[in-house]
């Protein structure tokens, strides 16, 4: 390993901005679509649910 | 039993392939969990300072995985748009459909992950070379295929409609490939070449290798997720989706 302290890890030789933009960009937008996905699924099965109501009501 | 008598077919149909999808997901988020884990480890823990670039090089950890899911993703996207076409296989658009969100977003992080990496190499954001403009029309392609089927109100047009641009659009990625050996490009060669012996030190190369396994894993679970979301929203009115997705709410409850 190459890191003497945290401070020179998050230094990182001087390109920290660059290097955790990067990593940071990247961790936000993956989680951002896992997040996005389940809020989607969500409204899916909630709709579904809903288009039953509608054909039990339809029925009666 | 034979080969022939297993129902190759019965995975195909969207009301089998949706409680599948459901059991694989959690070992594809497992396994690019474990992947990314041990790759970011490799890559800032084990892998050396590069003599040239210092510790700038370690955007490459996240950049190539990314630019090459960007390709790749592209590419699965065309062959499911095109077998859709073929086949006139309704899975097979909402496949391709499912996939480039995904694609999208990974090309888009490869070209911010390359901006940050090439202010501090070449001193500059952005340049107009043939790597770079070919890899911006990628992501323009892609807001094409997924545009192109908002905006038609058909679903089977819109399936056509979109595989079809799909499709013309997979000539760009050879292109992207290519970019660095057919033009003379600011942006460096391939890092990683069939033929030849790898450039960087072997820890790098594992670090990025394994990256790129974890992105493709999470690409793959993203992609079942959203294949899902796809099919309840596309069986809404048909009495199956609702009777699967109230059947599962039962399970839970």
């Amino acid at each position: 390993m190459q890191w003497g302290s945290v401070s020179e890890f998050v230094a990182m030789g001087g390109y920290g901005l660059y290097v955790w933009i990067s990593f940071g960009v990247t961790a936000l937008c993956m989680l951002w679509e896992v997040l996005a996905l389940r809020r989607r699924h969500a409204a899916a099965r909630a709709g579904t649910n809903e288009s039953i109501h509608d054909q039990c009501v339809v029925q009666r | 039993m034979g080969l022939a008598h297993i129902n190759w077919f019965k995975y195909s149909s969207p009301q089998a392939f949706y409680p599948l999808a459901g059991r694989m997901m959690p070992w594809f988020v497992a396994a690019a969990t474990l992947l990314i884990g041990v790759g970011l480890y490799i890559g800032f823990f084990v892998a050396p300072t590069d003599f040239q670039q210092g510790e700038s090089y370690r955007i490459i950890f996240v950049h190539v995985p990314a630019a090459w899911m960007s390709m790749f993703l592209y590419v699965v996207m065309a062959l499911w748009a095109g077998l859709g076409l073929g086949l006139n296989a309704r899975p097979s658009f909402m496949m391709a459909q499912a996939i480039a969100p995904t694609g999208a977003l990974f090309t888009f992080l490869a070209l911010v992950t390359g901006a940050m990496w090439g202010k501090p190499t070449w001193g500059a954001w952005w340049v107009w070379d043939a790597r770079l403009t070919s890899e911006l029309i990628l992501l323009f392609l892609y807001g094409g295929v997924m545009l192109l089927r908002t905006s038609i109100d058909d679903p089977r047009r819109a399936d056509r409609a979109s595989a079809v641009f799909a499709l013309v659009g997979v000539v760009n990625v050879p292109i992207i490939y290519f970019s660095v050996r057919w033009w003379n490009t600011l942006h460096q060669g391939a890092s990683v070449s069939m033929t030849a012996a790898p450039k960087m030190a072997a820890t790098m190369l594992t670090a990025m290798l394994i990256m790129t396994l974890g992105f493709w894993m999470y690409s793959i679970a993203v992609t079942l997720a959203r294949m899902r979301c796809v099919i309840l929203e596309r069986e809404r009115q048909s009495s199956w989706g609702a009777h699967h997705s109230h059947r599962e709410t039962m399970e839970v409850h």
